[in-house]
């Protein structure tokens, strides 16, 4: 029994190691490519490592909706933006390092620093020993329940929130069309008032 | 609790957020700065997450999944701007970007 047990530590622990890693390098892949294209894809991988890791973490509702959500709608959404504005290559690194580099590379460093520190300090007694779940913990039956529950005034402001944000999308995008519209319209119209006779 | 006890996946995550916060302050592209805004957004769930498994209570993972929620709808806001911007043929360069008439 131990030993079945010790075999799904190792087991658990080579598939964390994989996946973290892959989750750490594709999200400074992320940052450091100079096409955008190329750190979508890398983001794409990211989400990918993470939905691993929500599994170990026995998150199963969770990692189904990132792979769905994130892995599906929303990189499709960020690959046609970056498809129709065309590639637009920037290069973060040339011309050795400004002081503005310089700067941010510092102050993700103390974001590190702290956000370690903090925990370490304040949390890593308690951290050794997790409690022990139920089998539903993490089941989309538990979380539904939760939901439309505890987290009901959650549920509605979401819902809410994403209407407002499905709004504005319609509106920025018929704003700029519009004033399309209206420019091509003026432009006709400036042609039409300047032709002779 | 078998593999890695919490700690080591906050670990990730505030590397992860960090890594997120280095491309926001870094990059010039808007879209890779909606990229990096996606990365620390997920750091921040995985914490979340793994606070949620060590102390056994569900609350976590809904907070996790709003924060999606969330970023789903910043994702759309943010790329109508990306958008509308290179319709009316503005550098998508985040430091040019210091007015805020059209």
């Amino acid at each position: 029994m131990t030993l079945v047990a010790s075999a799904g530590n190792v087991l658990v622990w080579i598939v964390w190691i994989g996946a973290a890693f892959a989750c750490l390098g594709s999200g400074i892949a992320v940052v450091s490519f100079s096409n955008p294209f190329f750190s979508a894809l890398a983001l794409i991988g990211n989400l990918a490592s993470l939905a691993v890791l929500y599994l170990l973490l026995s998150a199963e509702f969770v990692a189904a909706a990132q792979v769905l959500v994130y892995g599906g709608a929303v990189m499709v959404m960020f690959l046609f933006v970056i498809a129709y504005i065309g590639p637009q290559q920037e290069s973060p690194w040339a011309g050795g390092p400004s002081w503005q580099a310089v700067g941010a590379v510092l102050a993700a460093g103390a974001l590190l620093i702290e956000i370690i520190v903090v925990v370490g300090l304040k949390a890593s007694g308690g951290l050794a020993h997790s409690a022990q779940l139920g089998h539903a913990f993490g089941s989309p039956a538990e979380i539904g329940r939760l939901f439309l529950t505890d987290h009901l005034l959650a549920f509605e402001v979401t819902s809410i929130v994403l209407l407002v944000a499905a709004v504005g999308g319609v509106i920025l995008g018929a704003h700029s069309r519009r004033e399309h519209w209206g420019s091509a319209g003026s432009d006709a119209l400036r042609a039409e008032s300047t032709r002779p006779g | 609790m078998l593999g890695p006890n919490v700690a080591w996946y906050l670990c990730v995550a505030a590397f992860l957020f960090s890594t997120g916060a280095l491309g926001v302050l870094l990059r010039r592209n808007p879209i890779i700065v909606l990229l990096s805004l996606e990365i620390m957004l997920n750091g921040g769930n995985l914490a979340l997450i793994g606070y949620s498994r060590h102390l056994g209570d569900g609350a976590g993972q809904i907070f996790a999944i709003s924060v999606m929620a969330i970023a789903a709808s910043e994702v759309v806001v943010g790329l109508g701007l990306v958008v509308a911007m290179n319709r009316k043929h503005i550098t998508l360069d985040v430091d040019r970007m210091n007015t805020l008439r059209g």
